[in-house]
């Protein structure tokens, strides 16, 4: 469930990098404030076990797929909500440098998507409930499983609202949400089993680690003065970007509804960024005619009607000829670009 | 995971790449960083039919690459292994979007086919800015950019800690893996128990080990805070490199070149 550049709008990509950041801070920040120094190359470590962990799999029995360990629950077990989140931060960081798993802007997305939930709300508030201080085997496996389908699904609808406030996919909100859940209710509950087994195995051959995690770093001592203040600066940077969301959809159900009756289909995109660079186009272009989404059937522009002979179709949108010269233009900006590319490559042998 | 194993080689030659001299390795790294972030955020802030006004961006992973002595197939292969999950997303575009939205000849062309066209090209274009930016510069390098940009000390520290250990660890993952599947006859120990002891003492020998670690560090003088060596000097080609594909990508988002570029040559033929 990483999310890829190409598919979220840069209003969306910023604002999670924001919420992200500050995240990170003020994890940072929390962990400075404990003076343990052998947690540093502990979270170095773990972050490096969760790859190499991936690595290793198994079948699961009747569906002929097979199973690994996600990470975000084992983490924040061990390591606790700050450094896990910094953990996994990192780990999600790698898979986009190298892995290409989840663009550069959409990493704001996927680390709160996959860190966040897991880390902030399902450790604490479900597993640390059930677990408790004095943990036994079943309540591991109730927590550890609760904890991971909550934190998957919290984690899934994140994605689902991302992708549908960015407006490149289609999909509608219901259908989008009606994938998306059940395929992780199922990863979750995978995820759950294997984080209980792993969990499990640790409290029966080292249980000092277990005490350490839970013991070292209790939750409720938050610095309610720096929540706050990281709060109102989200809520600003996201009141600022999303307040263009807001005029066009005054109501997060009535989007949905109007993006299922599927009438949104000829309108360029209206939103956040979108919007602004397409207005500051419309201003600067040299060619305002341009664009098989403008439906404008009342001024027909210069160029269409130049090309007004071969429009027999009342579709009004585009003339055949503003789609071949866009092909045309297309295509000879590729070469162009390929053949800069190429003239540089040879000079640069040559030296 | 066949395709991580060897995605973990893949860091190695990845990273090998970024040892090489060139004009782009020898930029800055938050030169690179900061003109690639700028790169993506103009190409996803292109309305969703878009397609010619996305291709002059191609620019910026082409110079990268051919400055970069970059290998430009291996590149595309990575580039493909990647596309499953917006190839995903994306299909469902043309099923649902199908008002006609484009004629050439006889042939209709709906809105889906179109968006998702644009889809896959923010993909390739995307995705190839973050290798070539990757294989251009180094992960160490890039840590030091972003601490150096105000991230976290401990972020940049897990950065490259966990960089440093991943090789360890896979190793030893995949050493384990190859005995087991050597082990394990139609399917049998692949199950859930021994996936279990196996993740189990993998996980205790990683803890193990950061305990080592932590000894080792603490015996050199470690005292909780990590001093990353760095030797980045901000010079005037790095001011220029953003400066210059900072205005760059500025004209090719608000100018449609390609459309200019074809209706000036349809308009000659005519």
């Amino acid at each position: 469930m990483h999310m890829a550049d190409a598919l979220i709008s840069p209003a969306v990509g910023v604002t999670m990098w924001a919420a992200t950041a500050g995240l990170t801070l003020y994890s940072a920040k929390k962990l400075k404030e404990n003076p343990d120094d052998s947690q540093t190359p502990l979270m170095g470590v773990l972050g490096a076990f969760i790859f190499a962990a991936q690595m290793i799999n198994f079948t699961i029995p009747a569906t002929g797929s097979s199973g690994h360990l996600g990470g975000g629950m084992i983490l924040a077990v061990l390591l606790g909500p700050y450094a896990a989140f910094i953990t996994l931060a990192s780990v999600l960081t790698v898979q986009a440098l190298f892995f290409a798993d989840g663009g550069l802007l959409a990493l704001g997305c996927n680390i709160f998507n996959l860190g966040f939930f897991p880390c902030f709300i399902a450790y604490p508030f479900i597993y640390k409930q059930i677990a408790g201080d004095r943990p036994t085997r079943h309540r591991i496996l109730a927590g550890a499983i609760a904890a991971s389908i909550l934190g998957l699904q919290m984690g899934a609808f994140g994605v689902v609202l991302e992708t549908l406030f960015s407006g490149i996919s289609e999909l509608p909100f219901v259908t989008f949400l009606l994938l998306m859940q059940p395929i992780h209710l199922a990863i979750g509950i995978v995820e759950g089993l294997v984080t209980a087994a792993v969990v499990t195995f640790i409290w029966k051959a080292r249980p000092e680690i277990l005490n350490m995690a839970g013991a070292a770093r209790p939750i409720g001592r938050l610095d309610i003065k720096n929540v706050l203040a990281g709060l109102l600066v989200v809520a600003a940077v996201t009141g600022g970007i999303l307040s263009w969301f807001a005029s066009d959809h005054p109501d997060g159900l009535e989007w949905s509804m109007f993006h299922t009756s599927g009438k949104e289909k000829l309108e360029p995109a209206e939103k956040g960024l979108h919007s602004l660079f397409a207005r500051l186009q419309e201003k600067t272009a040299f060619l305002p005619d341009y664009g098989f989404m403008k439906v404008e059937p009342d001024k027909p522009s210069k160029h269409e009607a130049s090309a007004a002979p071969e429009k027999k179709e009342p579709w009004p949108a585009v003339s055949a000829g503003t789609s071949v010269s866009g092909l045309v233009g297309g295509t000879m900006a590729m070469g162009l670009a390929g053949f800069i590319g190429f003239a540089l490559k040879k000079r640069h042998k040559q030296r | 995971m066949a395709k991580i194993a060897s995605s973990f080689l893949d860091i190695s030659y990845l990273d090998s790449l970024s040892c090489q001299q060139s004009p782009i390795h020898r930029l800055d790294p938050r030169a690179k960083v900061i003109a690639t972030a700028f790169f993506i955020v103009s190409v996803v802030s292109f309305g969703k039919y878009e397609i010619t006004g996305l291709i002059p961006f191609f620019l910026y992973p082409i110079v990268l690459i051919a400055l970069g002595d970059l290998p430009l197939v291996y590149l595309l292969k990575k580039i493909l292994l990647a596309a499953p999950f917006a190839v995903f997303i994306g299909m469902f575009n043309p099923l649902i979007d199908r008002a006609i939205l484009m004629n050439l000849g006889p042939v209709g062309i709906s809105g889906g086919w179109i968006s998702f066209a644009s889809i896959m090209l923010r993909f390739v274009l995307t995705v190839s800015a973050v290798l070539a930016l990757i294989a251009s510069t180094g992960f160490a390098s890039i840590c030091m950019s972003l601490e150096k940009m105000g991230a976290p000390n401990s972020f940049a520290v897990q950065l490259l800690f966990l960089y440093r250990y991943i090789f360890v660890l896979t190793d030893e993952a995949s050493r384990m893996v190859r005995a087991r599947a050597l082990r394990a006859f139609e399917g049998k120990g692949m199950g859930f128990k021994v996936f279990t002891s196996m993740i189990g003492q993998l996980l205790l020998r990683a803890l193990d080990r950061a305990q080592r670690i932590h000894l080792a560090m603490r015996c050199r003088g470690f005292d909780g805070e990590i001093r990353v060596f760095r030797q980045l000097t901000f010079g005037r080609h790095d001011g220029a490199f953003i400066l210059g594909w900072f205005m760059l990508f500025v004209l090719m988002r608000l100018v449609d070149i390609p459309q200019w570029m074809g209706n000036s040559v349809t308009e000659f033929i005519r």
